[in-house]
Order: C-alpha cells, then structure tokens, then sequence
C-alpha cells in the first residue's frame, strides 16, 4: 500500500455525496435513465396510440402491390411492383437530379467564381450580377419559373420543334432523342470503359514516379483520356460496330422510341444547378482571393506555365478553403431536390407521399425517409471529409 | 420540405406525444363542446364543393356538412372553422386531432375504414372518375387514350383507378403527379397532359370555373366513361361513436327534410304541421334529439339555417350554380336516385 500511495496525495474521506467520482457516476447513470426511460415512454405512447385509434403499423405494406404509376423511372416499373419498388424508384430519382446537380453546379459555378475575378470589366459584372439574382430569390419560385417556361413555352407534340434532321424533337412533353438499341455489347462496354479508367490511373501514378525521379515529364491526362475511351471503342469495332439506332417518333398522343428528358426533370435540375451555382462561385471566389499574390509570381518565376502554376500551384491551396463549404452545397443539392413535388418530378419524396396516402403508415414511411435522406448525407459528407483530409496541408 | 411532411410530422408528434387515454364514448363532442367551435376539414379549392370567396366565407356542398353539424351541435351554422387541406394531408391531419371531421370529397374505401383509423358516416355526393380532353384532339373515348399523358393528383383513388383502368384495358400512360390542385390543372390547361381525370364532379367544376382565357368551356369535352365508383362522403376518427351518430344523422335529416318536403323557407309553417313524422323529425314531438345527444330543434336548425339536401345541392353544385350538374343518381330514392336515409324515429 505504501507504494502504491508514493506520488499521490493520500485520499481525503468525504461523504459519498461529495465525491467527485462517485457523483460522476451518479449523474450519468441518472442521465442515460432519463434518456432511456423517455425513449420507451415515446415508443410504446407511440404503439398504444396507433392500436387504440386502430391504425396499421409496421413494414408489411413494403411487400405488397403499390397500384399507382410512375411518370419517370430508371428501373422497369409498374402499377404491378411492390411499394418497395416504388420507394426505390424514387431513391434513384433522388440521386439522379443530385449526382448531376453536384457536378454541373462545380462546373458552372467554378466558371462564374473564377469570371467574376476577371479582369474583364463585362464578365465579371455579369458574373457579379448572376450571383446576386440567382442566391437571393428562393429555389422554390425559380423552379416554378422554368417549369411553366418549358410547358408554356414549348409546343404541342405534334406541332414538336425538330432539330439535326429530325432526330430531336422539343416539345413541352420533353426532349426526344435516338439511343442505341439495347445490344449485349453495351455490358462488355462498360467492363472495359471500368477497365480503362483503372489504367489511366496506374498510368498517371506511373508518370508522377517517373516525373520525381527523373523530372521527365509524360503527357499523362491526355494518354489516359485515350485509353478512357478507345478500350470500350475497340471492344464496339471487335463486336462489328452493331449501330442499330430507336428513333423517336409520333405515335398517337406522342413520340414513341428513343428517349426522353421529361420537363419535371429538366426544370429541377436547371433550377437547382443554377441556384445552387451562385453560392458555389462565391466559395470558389473566396478560396482563389484566400491566396497571397506572391504564390503566383514564385510559380511563375520558376518558369511554371499559366496551366502548370493553376494546377500545381494555386489549386491544391484554393481546394483547402474551398472543400469545407462545399460539402454544405453538395448537401443543399440532395435535400433541395425534394422541392421536385411542386413541379411533379416523382423522387422520393413523391414516391413516399404516395405511399403514406395509400396505407396511412406515416410513421414507418418518415422513418424510411429519414433513413434514406440521412444515409446519403452522411456518404457525401464521409467522402468530402476523405477528400479534404487528402489535400489537406502535409507539413514536413 | 413539403407541407405534407410537416403535416405527417405535426401527426406522428400528435400520436408519439399525445397522451393515451382510453377511448369513451363522446370524447371529441365533449372536446368540440368545450372549444365552442366545429374544426372541419374541407379541400382546397373546388367551385360548389369547397370554395373560399374573396372574404374568406366558406361555400360549397362539402363546408354545408360542416354547417349541418354545427346547427346539430350548437344550434348555429356559423360556428365551424374551416382547414383546407390537400388530398395528401387530409388523413394525417384527421389521424392526429388537427381536425374533427373531413368534409373534402374523401371516396369510401375498406382500407380506409380500417387500416387508417377512421369511420365513414355516409355518401354526401355519388361520383365517378371520369376523363376531359381538349376537343382539338378528337378523342371520343377512353378506350382511346392509349399512349397519353395523363394529369392526376396524388394519394388519390383517382390515381390507382387510372392505373388498373389502363391496365384492364392493356393500354400504357404516363402521369404527370402534382399535389396542388391549381398547378395540375395549370399542366392540363398549358398542354403538358392531354388528359385531366378526377371525379366527373370535379371535372364538371374545374371545366366551369377554371379554363384560362382565351381558352373556352367549349374547348374542352369529358368522355362519356365514368370508370369508378366514387362514394364521397365525410369522415370521422374511430373511436366517438356518439360524435360519428351526430354527423351521420346531420346528413340523413338534410335528406328526409327534403323527402318530407320540410324546405328552409316553410320550415317554420312545417313546425305547426299534423304529420306525425313531420312532427318527430322537427322535434315537435320530443325525443329523438335527446337520443342523440343534443338539442329537440335540432332538425329544424338545420333545415332553418342550411336547407334540405335537395336546396343545397341545387345552389352548390346543381341548376342553380354556374356547374348545372344533373341530380342523376344523388336524386332521392324516391325519385329513382340513390340518396336514402333510414327514418327518424
């Protein structure tokens, strides 16, 4: 015992209730009580409430025959499918407008950040300009804007503008194109376009290697892009070029082949890129001008090109400012896309309502889309988060 | 987030939060009681069904339920507040309490008696779905519709019809589903569907009311198929069987008023009536309001302050509106209708 009190002071006796240890415990003991003791209360009001005004409950309703139709699905659909299947339609509707939204709205608002710094008195006005209309009128009035230009706008489908010798068709049902006949070819395409992309990268970390070694540099952007697309263009000439084409036609009420862009969707996603754009170029703006003016003239003063000094130089440094916030917009995207029900795009959000409408299971269906809603946000952000600690500034 | 996911949520807190009594016979009456007020759930915008006028005042066959019930409960028409609500918020609104009773075109189904939690009083109106299509495109029948696109509203039976419709007869669609009743009306008439399918009632409304200039009533034709049968009628939570009596004895005594040929105008000669059931249903002959649970005059205040089924009718949605809509079946059974009500007595 000696030993063990060598170094510490020797333990005063106090009254178990003035005891910083024992009173920690207690406290937190009563804390997870109170947690758990409101969360059964919750539940089971919950479940005694919904048997008492007789209400169905649980997930057995997923399984059976969902009766409505879809407008727009990625997946074959029916009135026939189940309820799940419904709900997943609406899922990849989701990510759909999103994944798109998140990458045209980089682009675009890549471009406008960088314009607006322009030396170019008109460009980086009309930038300017752009931002202030496009963050400060809510997406909601914007998306009834392009959605009752384009069905007000456009013609009739038998009266459809048609375009490149009659293989477009726009009309306020949508535009119509020719795709590729479904050929057993277009799998093996895709193995090898999978195939391509795994070799433009072990080219490119081959160059980079070869590049610190020695200082040679290789062209290894556009030697990837090359392989990129000829692997999955040899594998079409290996198969006999099959080039049997659907083209869109007038049938009746409308066109009949081809494929469509609806105009629910059209709207969604031209007014959430839009949108969403303006805030976009305002982080790129702030992550560009965070930069010391001196980082630009040492670039160049190794003799590094414009090009060279944007992409090794300035960039990897604008992206640390930049990532954070952007996280936040790629979020903004996914959870503004279920404004799509004012405009009738059919997302999750739809396929939920729906649903609700149909078995009275609010409960179940908020929960399903909460989980779904939650799930995809937390991957975004998992993978931003990955993304930023990557370039995150390594200090040696 | 849409206001159907507020709504759902504001319900599922009601449910999770609310607290579990037990279930006794006269509960919500005791609750509408005490609060002085009818809350009623009507729809949103439907001429001779459900219609605000520019003061905010009420009108329509739907919100002359809500004033029948009222006139039972109170003795005065005029104490009901009104929710509008969306064909996807009604249920969850009448689920968690944000209203006592739907008014609001809601077509009996089993499901809904049941899985939902709800109990139908009676039939207010006997509808079925039906199509309208601009004339410029020289449909005659739904059996042509193959391949169009159709504007319909969400959560509807209106939507599972269309689809087993098109199934039945091995024709394809695509829907176009938007919750607001203005903006899918507003797709319909820009050309985005060529098709609009509701109830024929409602079709018969919107066709009156809302074609934009300088398009015309004339413009527009609604196909001879009615595909369903759409039973509207007012909804209750299950649970208060004695509130579900009054509301379902509000609609039949509109009905025998009518039969009986008790009118707003003679209701009061009618008092001094010899009639024996005329008697009983006024109230003259005591015993049927106690039975119910509220006032004698009950009928009387109804009929006083409301009318009989066949006035309001006639001014909401038949030959004395701008909807001119035939009696066909909701005439009385007497007059080969289908409007019955079981006697008082």
């Amino acid at each position: 015992m000696a030993v063990a009190a060598v170094g510490s002071t020797p333990r005063v006796k106090v009254a178990p209730w003035n005891d910083p240890v024992i009173r920690g415990w207690v406290f937190q003991i009563i804390v997870v009580g109170l947690v758990a003791g409101l969360a059964w209360y919750l539940v089971s009001n919950t479940i005694e409430n919904l048997a008492r005004q007789k209400i169905a409950s649980g997930f057995d309703y997923l399984g059976r025959e969902a009766g409505f139709e879809i407008g727009d699905t990625m997946i074959s659909y029916s009135p026939a499918s189940t309820y799940a299947r419904a709900i997943w339609v609406g899922i990849l509707n989701t990510l759909r407008v999103a994944v798109l939204g998140v990458i045209l709205s980089t682009i675009l608002g890549t471009l406008l950040g960088v314009g607006r710094l322009s030396p170019n008195w008109l460009l980086s006005k009309i930038c300017e300009w752009y931002v202030e209309a496009f963050r400060n009128v809510p997406l909601l009035l914007w998306l009834f804007l392009f959605y009752k230009l384009i069905s007000e706008a456009f013609p009739g489908p038998r009266q459809a503008i048609s375009a490149l010798w009659g293989s477009l068709f726009l009309s306020n049902r949508g535009l119509y194109f020719p795709v590729p006949m479904a050929d057993p070819i277009h799998k093996w395409m895709g193995v090898a376009l999978l195939v391509g992309i795994a070799g433009a990268v072990v080219l490119h970390r081959w160059a980079r290697k070869r590049q610190e070694a020695t200082g040679q540099p290789f062209p290894s952007i556009s030697a990837g892009l090359g392989i990129v697309i000829g692997l999955p263009l040899l594998v079409w000439l290996a198969a006999g070029a099959p080039s049997a084409m659907s083209w869109p036609a007038l049938k009746g009420f409308n066109f009949e082949g081809g494929t469509v862009i609806q105009p629910e969707f059209t709207a969604l996603l031209v007014g959430l890129v839009l949108y969403t754009s303006a805030f976009v170029a305002e982080i790129v703006r702030s992550g560009i001008l965070a930069l010391h003016k001196g980082q630009s003239e040492a670039a160049a003063a190794l003799g590094l090109s414009r090009g060279q000094s944007m992409r090794l130089v300035l960039l990897p440094q604008a992206l640390r400012v930049i990532v954070p916030p952007m996280t936040s917009q790629y979020l903004n995207i996914t959870k503004n896309s279920s404004l799509a029900i004012a405009i009738g795009y059919p997302d999750l959000v739809a396929s939920i309502n729906v649903t609700i409408n149909q078995t009275g299971q609010a409960i179940e269906n908020i929960l399903l889309i909460m989980a779904a809603y939650l799930s995809v946000s937390l991957s975004i952000s998992a993978f931003m988060n990955w993304y930023n600690k990557r370039i995150a500034l390594t200090e040696r | 987030m849409s206001n159907k996911i507020m709504a759902a949520t504001a319900g599922i807190a009601a449910i999770v939060l609310g607290a579990a009594g037990t279930a006794h016979a006269g509960k919500e009456l005791d609750a509408i009681k005490a609060r002085g007020q009818l809350i009623c759930g009507v729809g949103i915008g439907t001429a001779g069904f459900n219609l605000a006028d520019s003061q905010g005042k009420w009108t329509g066959l739907n919100v002359d339920i809500c004033r029948a019930v009222a006139a039972a409960i109170f003795g005065d028409a005029d104490k009901v507040k009104y929710v509008p609500l969306t064909s996807q918020q009604r249920f969850t609104a009448l689920q968690s309490g944000e209203v006592d009773l739907l008014s609001n075109n809601t077509t009996v189904t089993l499901t809904r008696d049941t899985a939902l939690g709800f109990d139908f009083t009676g039939v207010t109106y006997y509808d079925g779905q039906g199509f309208m299509v601009p004339k410029k495109l020289g449909v005659k029948s739904a059996k042509e519709l193959n391949g169009a696109t159709v504007c319909v509203a969400p959560g509807t039976t209106t939507e599972l019809n269309l689809a087993d419709y098109f199934r039945a007869n091995k024709m394809t669609f695509k829907p176009v589903v938007i919750e607001k009743v203005d903006e899918i009306r507003g797709a319909f008439f820009s050309g985005r569907c060529d098709v609009y399918t509701t109830d024929a009632s409602g079709l018969y409304a919107t066709r009156a009311a809302n074609v934009p200039a300088p398009l015309t009533i004339e413009d527009f034709i609604i196909l001879p198929e009615i595909i369903s049968k759409e039973p509207l009628g007012p909804v209750v939570r299950h649970g208060d069987s004695q509130f579900a009596d009054i509301v379902r004895w509000a609609q039949f005594a509109m009905i025998e008023a009518e039969e009986y040929g008790i009118t707003s105008k003679n209701v009061d000669e009618m008092m001094k009536s010899d009639n024996p059931v005329i008697k009983r249903i006024l109230g003259v002959t005591p015993g049927m309001g106690k039975a119910l649970g509220v006032d004698e005059k009950w009928v009387y205040n109804i009929v006083k302050q409301v009318g009989n089924y066949g006035e309001a009718f006639d001014r909401n949605v038949g030959m004395g509106s701008p909807l001119k809509i035939a009696r066909g079946q909701n005439e009385l059974w007497t007059k080969g209708g289908l409007q019955y009500a079981p006697p008082i007595r």
